[in-house]
């Protein structure tokens, strides 16, 4: 059984594993994304649950699918810039990966855990979200191309086994072979994990940095909120919500609620994310209580000490269960622009001077008014 | 932003008040007749002095005025030598103060003024807390002086005394010269006023701009937070009350200092019990010094302290006797302040990457928390304890004016001028001596009468908050702490004044004094002796708050304020008992109606009605 085969093989080479059961230095076997949601749980954060196909279960179907095998050859004589080329052999190994189902074992154990995903969160066929988690995210000029790629309101083994193989295929976009060659990065040694996260059903998401973008104040958390899914504010297509809490006090102080036209929301025939007009009578209303926005703050906070630096997080309030338990990190990554300023910048202060000194030298400088 | 010219304002005399000007000094008028003086008060920017002055002055009033005019400006320009800043210029229109820092522009005296200043104010920072005492020490000697002096009564013949000890004195002379020993004494104390104050927020205001560059978003009741916690003598006159609570409760006498608001009803009352005795012992060591403690800030003479009208203080000691027998906790949460200080102080110090700024960080907070103290306890000795002797002395000399028939009440020496009052006293002192009659009982009740009736239309006049031409820098510490004077302040300033009915505004700011949000019913009360009226876990709308509102804190549940910063009593107050505030919002009590539900934001400085 390849349950048991997972089972028996221990931490050595599972083939697939929940997320409460790696660490962040786990990229190699769960790609960076998986490992951070592991990290999140294990700090005590609240993460939808899910479960990840990882690197070695890769491995395993890209041996079973003949793929690792085929690779070599078909890849052997392909040059970086030559675009017909690289299309043929996209296509060619794509279309190899899509078509092959998993083996029958692994089949089992994807459906094994999904059942007992669907358990833990009391629905059904849960709706899941399946995501790469690639393990080379920190090479140089990380985007590899595909490596991105995510599918929403996916229900069924079925479905989600073929959203895992279309995770895979990803790798060998036309882009990221080319990228690979260019790079010297060799084919074979590229390892996937993807991830099958329950769908948080959000009656309120969107995204939070530990720190004001505006004048990278690390003080503060900055929170951006819309009713209904979070990819409105992940993509821009709405003005958010903006709210600042004071990191150390948790209590809010700017509130800037926006004329909200777009809300992402579930279709309840297709079971699948659908954007629509927010009605509009709710379109000035803000979309997250006060007790939310302190309680997601406190949880930035958390993160942020947990990681030791400022992150940007996306969050959600899901509506099917109660309040006090409905808020998810959905994903937690470094922050990176204002920490790369701020390494570079010098002391407000140049050089500390006594008091004295001080008061003389702001004296002379005054306060702007205009 | 574009301001109005000042000549243009006061050009628009208010019908009726024609020739208010000698009302006040000459040197406060705004001049179209000197070329050079015009062009200068044009060229400067003079803001309304809102947060001392809500009311128009009385004639007799900008004693006070005068008197900060000469002792910030003379500690700024001529005693510490501050390189960038003279002094603080001062207007006045319709009987509303305006006032503008006058910079130094040329570099080159800016720069030879530098060592001065550090030598100056290096001296007193350096030396601080050894310089206060001594600063106490001629404080209260200032204070006793002033209770001992002597307001005499003119007799028809003077005591056997003056001829048996050969005086060689008349009562006429020193009723004259005491009475300007009174005016000098109340100079005297506000020279001891500034003595700290200016280099005292100098600390403040520059640790407070260190911080908000560190920390953009940091609000500055969380820095003024850092420096909380601290004992400063403000707030012991509420202690008392506290304590002669406890101390009614322990001797049984609870009911009989319950039974009626009246104080001198609860006080025969008391007389009668041999426990009641003991508590009113209690009381009168209480009521030296802490009772001087003012209804108001202090600063004009209807504020009247708790010694002149013991209702106020007696309704605090039976709000606090209520709220010991219902079993809460009538005590500061100090342990608590102090906590909640030093772990929001170490966490924003923890939240400093660059070492250089951490050790500026430390350096700053120290030196804000050595002058602290004084920055709010000077309050008590200047504008508290002596303000409130001075008024009651002023109060004798105009009862010798009426008894002359100068003025018909008492009351009414607050419409002449200080210079006017030297005068009438001449003209009452050489007819008593000659035995005739003053020639100011004809023309004194004239003026007073008229004056009353301008001083009635000043108050229904809207003083502009700016005249004048804004700058774009300002360096005096005072300007930017006090007053608040800011690009988005200006701008605010500028649109509250543009709305024209008060009762259509639903939503407005002031500064965030104290976090939290709450709802409620909105009480106003304008003056202490309202704050009787307020019912438990309502919201208080007031024109200010001082030490003597105290009590009022121990019912409410948030705190709104037209006037005032995050260093206000209010805020100061509010931090401690967890409660919001918003302050120094310009207008809640004209724009808020008692029972009406409104929101107070009191992170944000939002406050929104339910109209």
């Amino acid at each position: 059984m390849a349950t048991n085969l997972n089972a028996a093989a221990g931490a050595a080479a599972p083939e697939l594993c929940w997320f409460e059961e790696v660490r962040k230095d786990d990229v190699a076997l769960v790609g960076g994304k998986c490992s951070s949601l592991g990290e999140l749980i294990n700090a005590g954060v609240r993460v939808p649950p899910g479960f990840a196909l990882t690197t070695h279960g890769y491995s395993r179907f890209m041996r079973d699918a003949g793929v690792s095998g085929e690779i070599p050859g078909l890849l052997a004589n392909v040059v970086h810039d030559d675009l017909e080329q690289l299309e043929l052999a996209s296509r060619a190994i794509r279309e190899m990966i899509e078509q092959h189902p998993f083996a029958w074992e692994l089949e089992d154990a994807v459906a094994e855990y999904y059942r007992k995903l669907s358990v833990r969160c009391m629905v059904p066929a849960v709706p899941v979200a399946v995501r790469s988690s690639a393990t080379a995210e920190d090479l140089p000029g990380a985007s590899f191309a595909g490596q991105q790629d995510t599918y929403l309101w996916i229900r069924g083994v079925d479905d989600l086994l073929h959203h895992a193989r279309r995770c895979i295929s990803s790798l060998f976009t036309a882009r990221a072979i080319s990228y690979r060659i260019k790079m010297g990065f060799p084919h074979e040694e590229v390892k996937l994990s993807v991830g099958f996260q329950k769908m948080a059903n959000s009656y309120t998401a969107g995204v939070m940095f530990t720190l004001n973008p505006g004048n990278g104040d690390r003080s503060v958390i900055a929170i951006d909120a819309n009713f209904g899914f979070g990819e409105s504010v992940v993509s821009g297509e709405v003005t958010p919500d903006h709210f600042i809490v004071n990191k150390i006090t948790l209590d809010i102080l700017e509130r800037t609620i926006c004329n909200k036209e777009i809300t992402y929301t579930v279709d309840p025939k297709t079971q699948k994310s659908v954007k629509i007009e927010t009605p509009f009578e709710r379109q000035n209303v803000q979309s997250i209580i006060d007790e939310e926005i302190v309680e997601l703050a406190r949880m930035g906070k958390a993160i942020e000490k947990h990681y030791g630096r400022q992150m940007d997080i996306e969050w959600a309030v899901d509506k099917d269960l109660p309040a006090g338990g409905n808020i998810f990190i959905l994903q937690a990554r470094p922050e990176t622009v204002w920490s790369e300023k701020r390494e570079q910048e010098a002391a407000v202060a140049g050089k500390a001077s006594s008091a004295m000194d001080f008061i003389l030298s702001s004296l002379l400088t005054g306060k702007k008014v205009s | 932003m574009k301001f109005p010219v000042p000549h243009d304002v006061k050009a628009a005399t208010i019908p009726g008040t024609e020739g208010w000007e000698r009302m006040y000094p000459y040197q406060y008028q705004f001049v179209t007749d000197d070329p050079v003086r015009n062009q200068y008060e044009k060229d400067m920017f003079w803001f309304y002095d809102g947060l001392h002055y809500p009311e128009p002055l009385y004639p007799f009033d900008t004693i006070w005025d005068e008197a900060w005019f000469l002792a910030l400006s003379q500690y700024n320009n001529r005693i510490f030598m501050v390189p960038p800043v003279r002094g603080v210029d001062h207007r006045m229109i319709n009987g509303y103060v305006y006032i503008s820092p006058v910079p130094v522009k040329n570099p080159e005296e800016i720069g030879s003024r530098v060592p001065h200043f550090m030598e100056r104010a290096g001296h007193y920072y350096k030396n601080w807390d050894e310089l206060e005492k001594k600063w106490k020490v001629k404080m209260e000697a200032t204070i006793r002086e002033l209770e001992k002096l002597e307001i005499p009564r003119l007799a028809d013949m003077e005591d056997i005394s003056v001829v048996t000890d050969a005086v060689g004195e008349s009562k006429g002379y020193h009723l004259l010269k005491n009475y300007d020993d009174l005016i000098n004494l109340g100079i005297k104390c506000w020279q001891y006023h500034f003595e700290f104050l200016n280099l005292g927020y100098a600390a403040y205001v520059f640790f407070l701009d260190f911080v908000q560059k560190l920390f953009p978003s940091i609000p500055a009741q969380r820095v003024t937070q850092m420096i909380s916690g601290i004992d400063v003598i403000m707030y012991q006159p509420d202690e008392e009350l506290k304590k002669l609570a406890k101390r009614a409760i322990e001797l049984g006498v609870d009911n009989a200092v319950t039974f009626s608001q009246e104080w001198t009803e609860v006080e025969a009352a008391l007389k009668k019990l041999p426990k009641g005795v003991e508590w009113l012992t209690s009381l009168n060591l209480s009521r030296e010094p802490w009772f001087n403690v003012s209804t108001g800030t202090g600063w004009f003479h209807h504020d009247r302290s708790w010694n002149d009208a013991m209702n106020i203080p007696l309704n605090g000691i039976q709000t606090y006797i209520q709220k010991v027998k219902q079993g809460v906790n009538i005590e500061r949460p100090m342990e608590q302040v102090r906590a909640e200080r030093d772990r929001i102080t170490a966490e924003y110090r923890g939240l400093i990457e660059k070492e250089e700024d951490r050790k500026q960080f430390d350096e700053l907070l120290g030196c804000a928390k050595t002058v602290f103290p004084y920055v709010e306890n000077h309050l008590f000795y200047v504008e508290h304890w002596f303000h409130s002797v001075f008024w009651n002395k002023m109060r004798e000399v105009a009862a010798i004016l009426k008894e002359h028939g100068i003025i018909k009440d008492v009351e009414d020496v607050w419409l002449l001028r200080r210079d006017e009052i030297k005068q009438a006293l001449w003209d009452v002192v050489t007819a008593w001596a000659t035995g005739v009659t003053p020639r100011g009982t004809q023309t004194w009740p004239k003026e007073v009468e008229w004056r009353k009736g301008v001083m009635q239309k000043f108050k229904e006049w809207n003083a502009p908050p700016a005249i004048g031409t804004a700058p774009e820098v300002i360096q005096e510490p005072f300007t930017i702490v006090l007053w608040g004077v800011t690009n988005s302040s200006l701008a605010d300033w500028a649109k509250v004044s543009e709305v024209k009915d008060l009762s259509t505004v639903k939503e407005f700011k002031g500064f965030a004094g104290s976090p939290g949000i709450v709802e409620g019913k909105a009480r106003v009360c304008r003056t202490v002796e309202d704050i009787r009226s307020l019912q438990e876990g309502e919201i208080l709308v007031a024109p200010t708050t001082s030490p003597s509102w105290a009590p009022a804190f121990a019912k409410i549940k948030a705190c709104v304020t037209d006037v005032g910063g995050v260093m206000s009593h209010a805020a100061i107050v509010c931090r401690e008992y967890g409660m919001p505030a918003v302050v120094g919002t310009g207008h809640a009590t004209k724009i808020i109606q008692t029972g009406m539900m409104i929101r107070v934001d009191g992170s944000s400085g939002a406050i929104t009605v339910s109209r």
